[in-house]
């Protein structure tokens, strides 16, 4: 069998904080605590959540940015959380990022031909000056860039070219898997739906998969095969895109839903209001993280951890509620 | 008589590179106790007109001309002096970012009493119950001990709750809201908007809901205004708008915006694009200014600004080829 | 009006233009623009250039030589033939400021180019090697606790007077200050997500230092560098004003006032006009440093 592009098994993240006039006192912060998912190639999964959840720390687990703290991480069935800075340089080239502020995420010192040129170089996708430029060039096009925007500065450019320009930089490297960290949240409405008719479109021609982080649950449905909901560190549920918004399972992405506005004057719509703020990642509730905020919450949900696994429509989801027989499940009520 | 009633406003800045025309000919009326949503994208203006009502435009480099009549009264025409006395009590504003609006080295309890006892002349006991009283009709639990905590003891959804509770201390007639939920949480965001509307059915303020969000305008607003480029591109009630948008900036928004669901109905089809970028203001823009970007413009728009017309009852749009509807008398 | 406007229909309802409320801003380009947009800059910098011709020409200035004696002439008020009088020992101040300008000049440029180039090594490894930046930090945090002043008082003390040690002794006084704003610097840049694009985009180590950090570092030191080099002259000043600096061989700014502070009471001018020439040149250097601060840091540079 063939294995994924992407296998992600366990992965953990803490980090540690130091506190206190010496740096004597700490806590730890669990942001990612077991997250496990698959990506295939020319798939789109989205990882969604609200802020603190660890969806982009998972991101930037998977680059690289840092060491991970346990679990694994498989590209094309090789095994790169191991491996040391040289080693994984091959690597790095297939896995490309584009993030969320068009502001800082570009070298304000570089012109745009320098940024996009640094990628082919370093990975030596050019043989000559002239292949390069050629590259530079059609990396524009792809964009949808004028020609001449390669002489040009970063600052000349609005925010909507800015990340056209960062994700030309991700495609220069001609990568496999794209981690796009919350790449159209900044944006405006009319440019933000460039840009993701854009991306849209890339993945559809160039075959890439994407893992797509974002907290915005329209445009996530707009871009992806399969979503991932995390809360606290965990993924909660995990589904086909159209599963998962036709019959969430999880109370969490139900209420997740149901708090999107939805541009439809007196559309009659039952609200989930969830109760309370998200707790600490320092300190993470007992049992199902939720259970603090869940309306469904019982006796077993504050002492046990649910795991997540298979459920009816192809889910995966981490909830008490489904060893429940349908008569005193509330979530079976409700749908 | 409206409660409000802005007339061509204007508000301009001074810039090294030219006069930034940030805010450009902009009228509306509101009536007592109504929701009017304002939308646009970052730089139409939103922001600066809800900044002008309140004159927290500093002058120079800035300058607001026109007039705006809060309950018959030029704002514009008032001493500064006077000005303080509207600001908080009788108009007050929430903004964006609850940790920076709010003064990190003073409780929450001093916070609140001091517009308290700033607008109402009451002794200090007496703002403290009033304080707890606003706390709890904000939805914060424990509301005494609160009171002695500072913002970073506050998560960002109280925090927003703690600006809402002073707004609305001196029971305002005018709240302005700008952008109040973008920086919080989904679920966060859906208490708030929910305690918005809860609140104005108990307060009975006016609100100003400046938005880029068309979800939340569809679920709070009775009216809406568009704008762009620092004008008023289009105005009506909140379900003509949405059923029936007239100006092609407001159709191309609308497209612009995945709905949640749509992946259900079966064909997911791309989302509406809106070419280009918007002008500069610091160049005078002759004809429509959403010209350079309207996939219908003709040289006429590009040469003559189009007025404001009624297209259908309490229906306005500023563009000239919008259809009109047969207006009854 | 457009000359080839079309014709607007008559059902077609046109907006009135509405007046601009404020008048037109005449957009000045080149130089004035410059000069109207940073009159900080172009103010401080003009005097600077004033100082740096005086310490370079000072020979074609009208001056004689500043070191030679002429007892006869002692203590003469300013006139036509000594502009700013004499000193006790007879020789022309107006000649000993001019090529006193040379030493100011020299040891605040200097001082300022090392400490730059030794703060923004340290700076770096300490902004980059985790381990080693608690011991370096320390010993800036200990170098800073004494003031400048006294920590060059002392190096003087260890070895004999000359321009070249004054320069050292500054340069070590003032270098943790660079060492300290770079550190903070980098240790922002490191968390900037283009630098987080370049390492996934393959870029190595010492590459994203030089491409993607130290160009970065560049603006603040600049500014940085500009107060050292005032604060450095000032310093140089004082050494040679307490007889720790600039041999008496050699005219400074600092030990003209210092021959002359016996005398200040009834000649005042031999100390008044190194001491004019000292303030107008550290006011330039920081006129042009508050200048250039302003003009990089783009939240004042939003500022409308």
């Amino acid at each position: 069998m063939k294995s994924p592009l992407l296998e992600v098994t366990d992965l953990k993240k803490h980090f540690f904080v130091h506190s206190g006039a010496l740096g004597t006192g700490g806590a730890t912060v669990y942001a990612v605590d077991g997250v496990s998912f698959t990506i295939d190639r020319a798939e789109t999964l989205a990882l969604v959540g609200e802020s603190g959840c660890g969806k982009s720390t998972v991101g930037r687990c998977i680059l690289r940015l840092f060491d991970i703290t346990s679990g694994q991480v498989m590209l094309d069935g090789k095994r790169i959380d191991e491996l040391s800075a040289g080693a994984l340089r091959p690597f790095r080239r297939r896995v490309q990022v584009v993030f969320q502020d068009p502001f800082s995420s570009l070298n304000p010192r570089m012109r745009v031909r320098d940024i996009l040129a640094e990628p082919i170089r370093n990975f030596r996708l050019a043989t000559s000056r002239a292949e390069l430029a050629a590259r530079v060039d059609r990396l524009l096009e792809v964009v949808r860039l004028p020609r001449d925007a390669a002489k040009r500065w970063p600052h000349e450019f609005s925010g909507g070219q800015r990340q056209r320009i960062g994700i030309a930089r991700a495609l220069a490297a001609e990568p496999d898997l794209i981690v796009c960290d919350e790449a159209v949240s900044a944006l405006d409405v009319s440019v933000k739906a460039q840009i993701v008719n854009l991306l849209y479109d890339l993945q559809q021609e160039l075959g890439l998969a994407m893992l797509f982080i974002s907290h915005d649950l329209a445009i996530v449905e707009h871009m992806t095969h399969r979503v991932a909901v995390m809360y606290l560190g965990k993924i909660v549920e995990l589904a086909p895109k159209r599963a998962l918004f036709a019959a969430p399972k999880h109370p969490y992405t139900q209420a997740l839903l149901s708090a999107v506005p939805v541009p439809e004057p007196g559309a009659a719509r039952q609200r989930i209001i969830l109760k309370g703020d998200v707790p600490s990642p320092i300190n993470p509730p007992k049992g199902c993280r939720f259970h603090t905020r869940c309306p469904y919450a019982f006796e077993r949900c504050r002492a046990e951890e649910p795991a997540l696994r298979a459920t009816a429509g192809g889910h995966l989801s981490a909830c008490h509620l489904h060893d429940l027989p349908a008569a005193q499940n509330p979530l079976a009520a409700a749908a | 008589m409206p409660l409000l009633e802005i007339n061509d406003l204007q508000t301009h800045f001074r810039t090294p590179d030219g006069v930034n025309r940030a805010v450009d000919g902009v009228s509306f009326q509101m009536g007592e106790g109504e929701t009017l949503a304002v939308v646009g994208e970052s730089g139409c203006g939103k922001s600066v007109t809800a900044n002008s009502i309140l004159r927290l435009i500093p002058e120079p480099p800035g300058k607001i001309a026109g007039s705006i009549r809060f309950r018959g009264v030029d704002l514009l025409k008032l001493s500064d002096k006077e000005m303080r006395r509207v600001r908080g009590n009788d108009i007050s504003m929430i903004f964006q970012e609850p940790m920076t609006s709010l003064n990190p080295v003073l409780t929450v309890g001093r916070q609140l009493g001091e517009t308290l006892r700033l607008h109402q002349r009451v002794s200090r006991r007496e703002a403290d119950a009033r304080a707890v009283e606003m706390l709890r009709l904000v939805g914060i639990p424990e509301a005494k001990r609160r009171l002695g905590e500072y913002p970073h003891q506050l998560s960002g959804g109280m925090r927003q709750r703690v600006m809402i509770a002073i707004a609305l201390s001196c029971r305002p007639k005018l709240l302005i809201a700008d952008e109040p939920t973008t920086a919080l949480d989904v679920t966060i965001q859906a208490q708030i908007l929910d305690l918005m509307k809860d609140l104005k059915a108990k307060v009975g303020a006016a609100i100003i809901l400046i938005t880029h969000d068309l979800g939340i305008v569809a679920e709070v607003a009775e009216r809406v205004m568009v704008m762009y480029a620092g004008r008023k591109v289009e105005e009506a009630p909140v379900e003509k708008l949405f059923r029936t948008p007239r100006h092609p900036y407001t159709q191309g928004l609308f497209g612009a915006v995945p709905k949640l669901g749509s992946s259900l109905a079966g064909n997911l089809t791309k989302l509406a694009e809106i070419p280009g970028v918007v002008p500069s203001l610091k160049q005078r823009i002759c004809g429509c200014v959403f010209a350079t970007r309207c996939a219908s413009a003709t040289d006429l728009c590009r040469q003559s600004a189009p007025a404001l017309e009624l297209k259908a009852p309490g229906h306005l749009a500023a563009c000239h080829f919008a259809p009109k509807e047969a207006l009854a008398a | 009006m457009l000359g080839s406007a079309v014709p607007v229909p008559a059902d077609v309802a046109v907006e009135p233009a509405m007046p601009d409320v404020l008048p037109p801003i005449k957009v000045r380009r080149g130089l004035a623009g410059f000069v109207y947009r940073h009159p900080t800059i172009a103010f401080g910098a003009a005097l600077l250039i004033a100082m740096l011709s005086i310490a370079v020409l000072a020979p074609y200035l009208g001056t004689v030589d500043p070191t030679a004696l002429s007892p006869a002439k002692r203590t003469r008020a300013p006139s036509a033939e000594f502009w700013f009088g004499t000193d006790m020992f007879g020789r022309d101040v107006y000649s000993r400021v001019m090529y006193g300008a040379r030493v100011s000049l020299t040891v605040g440029f200097s001082v300022a180019i090392l400490a730059s180039l030794a703060g923004l090594a340290v700076g770096l490894i300490s902004g980059f090697v985790r381990w080693a930046d608690g011991i370096i930090m320390r010993i800036m945090d200990g170098m800073m606790s004494i003031p400048p002043i006294l920590l060059a008082v002392a190096l003087m003390a260890l070895t004999r007077a000359s321009v070249t040690n004054v320069v050292t002794a500054i340069t070590i006084a003032e270098f943790p200050r660079v060492a300290r704003l770079v550190r903070g610097v980098v240790l922002s840049l490191r968390e900037q997500p283009y630098v987080d694009a370049a390492v996934a985009a393959g870029t190595r180590g010492p590459m994203i230092i030089l491409r993607h950090i130290l160009p970065n570092t560049l603006a603040p030191m600049t500014v940085q560098a500009t107060y050292i080099c005032a604060s450095a002259m000032i310093v140089e000043a004082i050494l040679s004003f307490i007889g720790a600096g600039t041999p008496p061989s050699v005219p400074s700014w600092g030990n003209i006032m210092a021959e002359g502070r016996a005398l200040w009471q009834v000649k005042p001018f031999i100390v008044f006009f190194p001491a004019v020439f000292l303030s107008l040149t550290v006011l330039a250097v920081n006129l042009l440093g508050d200048g250039l601060r302003d003009m990089l840091d783009p939240r004042m540079a939003k500022r409308l």
